[in-house]
């Protein structure tokens, strides 16, 4: 049994933590997510030239061979500076969907392209309607010759609003509700008949609504196979989910350091707070916290490759519900221990009990994967 | 035992009941229910027919202009205020100020701010904490000294609430640096409008400009706006705090809070069902059903000490705790049922249900719940020292 990390590995991690650092403090991120577009397109070319949007992808699709524990290093750096920049959308959800199911060509002529750091993507699943639930599809992709014409809106997309390509999940046959029957098409954001609403999310990135009417694509548009979409996007969901679980884990850590700072800085009483036995318990509980969490996000990573499903399944729900319930309490507890100051947007302790926030509901509340934890373990 | 209204009680429900049906206004009611939040004007507006009701200053004695309502009345009017859906408001003056000057004002003092309050004509802010004294207020600061017939004052207060709308302040100040910190605090009125200060906004964790920052440099005020003797500040905060305590445990708006929360549970939904068939969302709304009847009935206790004379025991900083904590969870389980939509920040209608819109605001800024009014942990330590007997 071996937890270290390769020499590689070792060098990306100081990599990105090191950028990070230096070059996105939260001053920078303010004024970051305070520009029209929400982002830094300079930056997400430096990430480009230094091959961090290329790690996870396999050297064939042009990538440097890397797995989800190399996207789980950049993510967890990245959420220690609450790094807005669409990684998450782009890389992970966006390019593992072209990685697992697209054509030889969408993979030269797309792929290649998010790794070079020119093309930028969004996966858009969820409708007014769906809630959590990947198969809840009301967007309709009607075929008619060789074409499909598609109709339907979608919500909330991560990295919606700088999305160039978006793939969408949209109905080919069977019911609104059934698993079978979805496709997925990648679709120019510019096409004829999008139209991208864009808004801020509550971390102060951009999100998007994202409505399609009579858009017309050909059947070189679809990503894996026709109706068979469900099982791809489930699994391209579950990777965006483990990012995200290492995101968080990042986010937790600079919570427990900077809270952990403040309580032996802040004095009351004549005191350092970080003096009194309850305070110094709930530094430990959160601790703890980041720790166990840890070990899920690592135990995710390791199991989000398994050839077996429901083993995956499982991993990913497990590490949600536990990291969702552990950084809920850790960013309620950084803000409390804080006192009035944690409640500021002065302070970047408010933005990453935010940014946590966010995370919990993101891809599926924790009851929802308590619930489908519960289902695959019966 | 029982927990019955009188005959006489009950058609004064009824009165109060009518009266909200009649004179709330749609778009307040409305605001208030999705958790929008209020202008100035629009606040002023709804206390001023509050007031013209003669039901803004309900907790006051009649001599100075209240109803002169039983505990039990007050109860009952404010747990038919939230019913109805109405805000009650930002009422320092009415909650905190009033009581403070009816018990340690001059006949000047309530002549000229206790009608002034009740027709909501002033808007008061309190500055106690400063940068450095939150928790341990009595550490404090800001210094007021005498010259001639009047103080000048230098010093800082943070996190004032609405300190951007007042007009007046009620400010703890330090008056003498030689003896125990306590003893050096003196309470005083401060015009906001007076030369020197400059309030300085906070903006919070839910995006909305409610804290300020006050700053007072060389602020000359009037010797005749000390309240109580100089030094009896203190004397004077804690009796405040108590009562600041027992109303920011909100359990009637909880309540209020509570079954919009379930109605919504019924009308919006999700994968072509009504939320709450989603057992495991149903149950927590059950718990939570649970939890407020503990609250509510925890209230009650202390109503019956209140109405019996008794003072209140620590139960007010249990009300205060679970009350508090009770907020809170309520604004997660609306952040939960709204699911995709809790990440919508500072949107409108186009883009998320407006029932959605807030949630996350609401849920942000009520963190501060445990922290304000004297934080959780503090009311626990009052508590430990009670029931250890600690000095
Ligand atoms: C939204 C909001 C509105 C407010 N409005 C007003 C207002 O209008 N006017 C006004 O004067 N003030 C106002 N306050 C200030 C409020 O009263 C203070 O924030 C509060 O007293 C806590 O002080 P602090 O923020 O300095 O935190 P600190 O006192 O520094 O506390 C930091 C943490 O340490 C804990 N702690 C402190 N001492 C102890 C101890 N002895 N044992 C264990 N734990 C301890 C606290 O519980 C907290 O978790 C407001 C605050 C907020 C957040």
């Amino acid at each position: 049994m071996d937890f270290s990390l390769s020499s590689e590995q070792k060098l990306i991690k100081d990599g990105v933590e090191k950028f990070v650092r230096n070059e996105y403090d939260f001053e920078t991120r303010n004024k970051i997510i305070a520009t029209e577009d929400g982002f830094d397109r300079a930056l997400w070319k430096q990430f480009a030239e230094l091959g961090w949007l290329g790690i996870s992808f396999s050297e064939e699709d042009g990538g440097f061979g890397g797995g989800a524990i190399d996207t789980n290093i950049i993510m967890e750096a990245f959420g220690s500076g609450m790094v807005v920049e669409p990684y998450l959308a782009t890389v992970v959800l966006g390019g593992n969907a072209l990685a697992l199911g697209g054509t030889p060509t969408q993979k030269e002529e797309v792929l290649g392209s998010v790794i070079a750091g020119e093309t930028l993507l969004a996966v858009a699943y969820a409708e007014t309607q769906s809630r959590f639930q990947l198969s809840d599809v009301a967007t309709t992709a009607a075929k008619s010759g060789e074409q499909y014409s598609l109709n339907g809106e979608k919500v909330v997309v991560y990295g919606g609003a700088w999305a160039d390509k978006v793939i969408v999940s949209a109905r080919t046959s069977g019911d609104q509700m059934s698993e079978a029957g979805i496709t997925l098409f990648l679709v120019d954001a510019k096409a004829s008949g999008v139209s991208v609403t864009s808004y801020q999310s509550m971390d102060g990135a951009r999100m998007a609504n994202i409505a399609m009417k009579n858009v017309t694509v050909g059947a070189d548009a679809i990503v894996g196979q026709l109706d068979q979409g469900y099982a791809l996007l489930d699994q391209v969901v579950d990777s965006g989910i483990s990012a995200l679980c290492a995101e968080a884990i990042g986010e937790m850590n600079a919570l427990f350091q900077k809270t952990l700072a403040f309580v032996k800085e802040r004095e009351q009483f004549g005191v350092a707070i970080g003096s009194f036995q309850t305070i110094q318990h709930r530094l430990v509980d959160m601790f703890m916290a980041v720790e166990s969490s840890r070990s899920m996000a690592i135990m995710n990573a390791l199991k989000l490759s398994s050839t077996d499903v429901t083993e995956r399944k499982k991993a990913v729900s497990a590490a949600k519900v536990y990291i969702g319930q552990n950084s809920r309490h850790c960013a309620q507890e950084a803000v409390q221990l804080h006192g009035g100051i944690g409640v500021t947007e002065e302070l970047d302790i408010g933005h990453y009990f935010r940014r946590l926030t966010l995370f919990c509901g993101a891809f599926g509340s924790t009851n929802h994967h308590l619930k489908r934890f519960a289902d695959l373990s019966d | 035992m029982n927990i019955d209204y009188t005959k006489e009680e009950l058609e004064f429900q009824q009165e109060v009941r009518t009266w909200f049906k009649e004179n709330l206004p749609e778009d307040v009611k409305r605001k208030h229910q999705i958790g929008a939040p209020f202008s100035k004007d629009e606040t002023v507006a709804w206390q001023k027919t509050l007031s013209k009701a003669g039901y803004f200053v309900v907790g006051w004695p009649e001599e100075h202009g209240g109803p002169g309502w039983t505990a039990t009345q007050r109860y009952i009017f404010d747990s038919e205020r939230a019913a109805a859906g109405a805000p009650v408001g930002m009422s320092m003056g009415v909650i905190m100020l009033g009581p403070v000057l009816m018990a340690f004002g001059t006949q000047e003092q309530k002549d000229l701010y206790l009608p002034r309050i009740k027709d909501c004509d002033d808007w008061w802010c309190q500055g106690y904490s400063e940068p450095g004294a939150g928790s341990d207020l009595a550490s404090l600061k800001t210094q007021a000294v005498l010259d001639g017939d009047e103080y000048v004052i230098n010093g800082t207060k943070i996190w004032t609430t609405y300190g951007h709308h007042a007009n007046l302040c009620f400010c703890l100040v330090r008056t003498d640096n030689d003896c125990k910190q306590q003893l050096g605090i003196s309470f005083i009125l401060i015009d906001m409008e007076a030369e020197g200060i400059d309030v300085r906004p906070i903006i919070s964790i839910d995006g909305e400009h409610h804290l300020n920052q006050v700053f007072f440099d060389d602020v000359r005020v009037p010797k005749k706006n000390l309240v109580g003797a100089e030094g009896q500040g203190w004397t004077i905060a804690k009796y405040l705090l108590t009562h600041e305590r027992t109303t920011i445990a909100g359990v009637a708006d909880s309540k209020l809070n509570f079954s919009n929360l379930k109605e919504l549970a019924k009308t919006q939904t999700a994968n072509g069902a009504p939320l709450i068939e989603d057992e495991q969302l149903r149950l927590k709304i059950a718990e939570e059903e649970i939890k407020l009847l503990a609250l509510e009935y925890t209230n009650f206790r202390t109503l019956a000490d209140t109405a019996a004379g008794r003072a209140p025991g620590p139960e007010s900083s249990l009300l205060k705790v679970k009350g508090t904590e009770t907020q809170q969870s309520l604004s997660e389980l609306r952040v939960e049922m709204a699911g995709n939509y809790a990440y919508v920040w500072k949107a409108d209608e186009t883009v998320a249900p407006a029932e959605f819109l807030h949630a996350t605001e609401q849920y942000n800024f009520l963190r501060a719940c445990t922290i304000y009014g004297g934080s959780t942990e503090v009311q626990k330590n009052v508590v430990a020292k009670m029931l250890l007997g600690l000095k």
